[in-house]
């Protein structure tokens, strides 16, 4: 059985649980089991979960419960360990890499030492995964990007880049929802609404899920 | 209910709608948002006799400036030293007052603090994003910001009356932390010189957080995977310059957290003007969960002070049931 998480107060109303310090599909899925079981069994006063790489934050209201309670409670269901694990979905999603859509492509080959189809070509072929939703709304952190594609953030964040801009950093993918200033690498942009505010279901993807990228002509990304 | 509409004819760039916050979603990275100034935007609704969490007006120093343009609404302003003022009155804070057709309403920075609150007796209508009207500035979800030129429709409970209210007892001393969650990631140095040097509130301030400046707090690792994090949290970069992010704060984040502020010392953190010197303090958990709950008991007391002067006779007599203990409460400012 894997080891039980260290509990970490968040001021007077979080446990942050730290299962380990590094990336880890094992580690990953005991983190989303133990999410699913509090989502099943919530104890008294716990009002939010919220799953990331290395950690579960568990949020609860300092009026109902207290520190210790949740993480006890936590830590006997992480201890029984075999909770469901929630088979995460999985996802295609089509990008286009044309220059004008993919305006770091050319810089992320020569850094590769690659060729540009090269680099689309392997990113296609990555299994990625959902490790994190976070920063902003629907902001889908997937761990996946094939080794000679890693490369540190830009130095200096670009601004604005359009929703749906398929950008990666070192492992890490993701599909912004957001214009927003980012020092990542822009290697293509999807049309699949990954937040989709009108929807009463308005986020694709969540933590635990898969996806896969294909690539479509630009005529089929015009076409929507 | 009757209908009025208010014109924005000015307002400071940090003016939006709010309400209690948009809870159940931070694990899609949808923070809660909702009032910087929790305890004033409470007030608003006890004073009005609005169901709690009822959308209001989030202003900051650049102030606000309504005019009626058709019906009446009975209003209320609360939080730190910002006035209000119906054209042709005096000026006063933390207050209700009647705002008719044709007359304008100047709500102004006292200069002493950051937030204040404005509400309206009834409901203002405004656009709402998974059941919130709470707006998340950075995305402008929700009820949104308001800008001159909008217009804002109540459908406003009346009548009403302009009355004084009560201020709340606001705690002083150091703004207490918990340590952590990623206080392992600093030296010793930097964890005694969080908790024994003075502190600045720096210029930059928004709903998202406000900065400090003081001594450097530089962390001895910075390679630290994206964790998430609460209000509160004592956020530092590379350089060793936190932030203290608030309402508006990102879900996750791969700088680490030396401490979290406790929530009974957030409104009034929130609240320092740029340029106050402050000071933490490290409490336990167990101390921080005991101080939640010991604000909560006060803060109720005091807003069924608050909520004393409205409504109709019956009201005020039921209501007084629940004020024992005001005096104490107040006694102890």
């Amino acid at each position: 059985m894997a080891a039980l998480p260290v509990c970490k107060p968040v001021g007077d109303s979080g446990v942050l649980l730290e299962f380990g310090d590094a990336i880890d599909p094992l580690l990953f899925d005991n983190i989303l089991a133990l999410d699913a079981a509090l989502q099943a069994a919530p104890p008294p006063g716990l009002l939010e979960t919220v799953p990331a790489y290395v950690t579960l934050l568990l949020v609860y209201d300092p009026l109902v419960t207290n520190f210790a309670t949740v993480a006890q409670a936590a830590l006997a269901l992480a201890g029984q360990g075999g909770a469901a694990r929630r088979a995460g979905r999985e996802h295609r999603i089509p990008m286009c890499s044309d220059a004008d859509l993919a305006p770091d492509l050319a810089d992320v080959a020569a850094q590769a030492g690659m060729a540009p189809d090269a680099v689309i070509a392997a990113h296609l072929t990555a299994d990625y995964r959902v490790y994190m939703v976070g920063f902003a709304p629907g902001y889908a952190y997937m761990d996946g990007v094939p080794a000679a594609l890693h490369l540190p953030r830009k130095p200096v964040p670009v601004r604005s880049r359009p929703i749906g801009s398929v950008m990666i950093a070192g492992g890490q993918c993701l599909i912004t929802t957001l214009p927003m200033p980012t020092g990542w690498w822009v290697i293509g942009q999807t049309r699949t609404p990954v937040l989709r505010l009108e929807d009463p279901e308005p986020f694709l993807l969540q933590p635990g899920d898969r996806v896969r990228f294909c690539r479509v002509s630009r005529a089929a990304f015009d076409a929507g | 209910m009757a209908r009025c509409v208010l014109m924005v004819e000015q307002a400071g760039p940090l003016s939006t709608l709010q309400d209690e916050g948009r809870r159940g979603h931070l694990r899609h990275g949808v923070t809660w948002s909702g009032p910087i100034d929790r305890a004033a935007f409470a007030a608003v609704q006890a004073a009005l006799g609005n169901p709690a969490g009822s959308p209001a007006v989030e202003l900051s120093h650049g102030g606000i400036t309504l005019r009626c343009v058709e019906g009446e609404a009975i209003f209320a302003l609360t939080g730190g030293d910002f006035t209000a003022r119906v054209e042709g009155a005096a000026a006063a804070g933390w207050t209700t007052g009647v705002l008719r057709a044709g007359q304008r309403l100047l709500i102004r920075d006292g200069g002493a603090s950051n937030w204040a609150v404005l509400g309206f007796a009834g409901a203002i209508e405004c656009p709402q994003w998974l059941g919130s009207a709470a707006t998340l500035a950075l995305v402008g979800l929700g009820g949104g910001r308001l800008v001159a030129g909008d217009r804002l429709v109540i459908e406003a409970r009346l009548p009403g009356e302009a009355r004084p209210l009560p201020l709340p007892s606001v705690a002083r001393g150091p703004i207490r932390v918990v340590m952590g969650p990623q206080a392992d990631f600093f030296p010793a140095e930097a964890q005694e010189a969080l908790l024994d040097q003075e502190f600045n509130i720096a210029p930059a301030f928004d709903r998202m957080g406000i900065v400090l400046a003081g001594p450097a707090l530089v962390p001895s690792a910075v390679t630290m995977l994206s964790a998430p994090l609460l209000r509160g949290a004592v956020q530092v970069n590379g350089a060793g310059t936190a932030t203290i992010l608030l309402a508006d704060h990102q879900t996750t984040a791969g700088y680490p957290r030396i401490a979290t502020v406790i929530g009974a010392d957030l409104d009034r953190l929130a609240q320092l003007r740029p340029g106050t010197k402050l000071r933490f303090a490290a409490v336990t958990v167990e101390a921080a969960v005991a101080a939640a709950r010991a604000a909560a008991k006060a803060q109720a007391t005091w807003l069924a002070a608050v909520a004393a002067g409205q409504g109709s006779l019956a009201d005020r007599l039921a209501s007084a049931n629940l004020i024992d203990g005001v005096v104490d409460a107040q006694g102890n400012e």
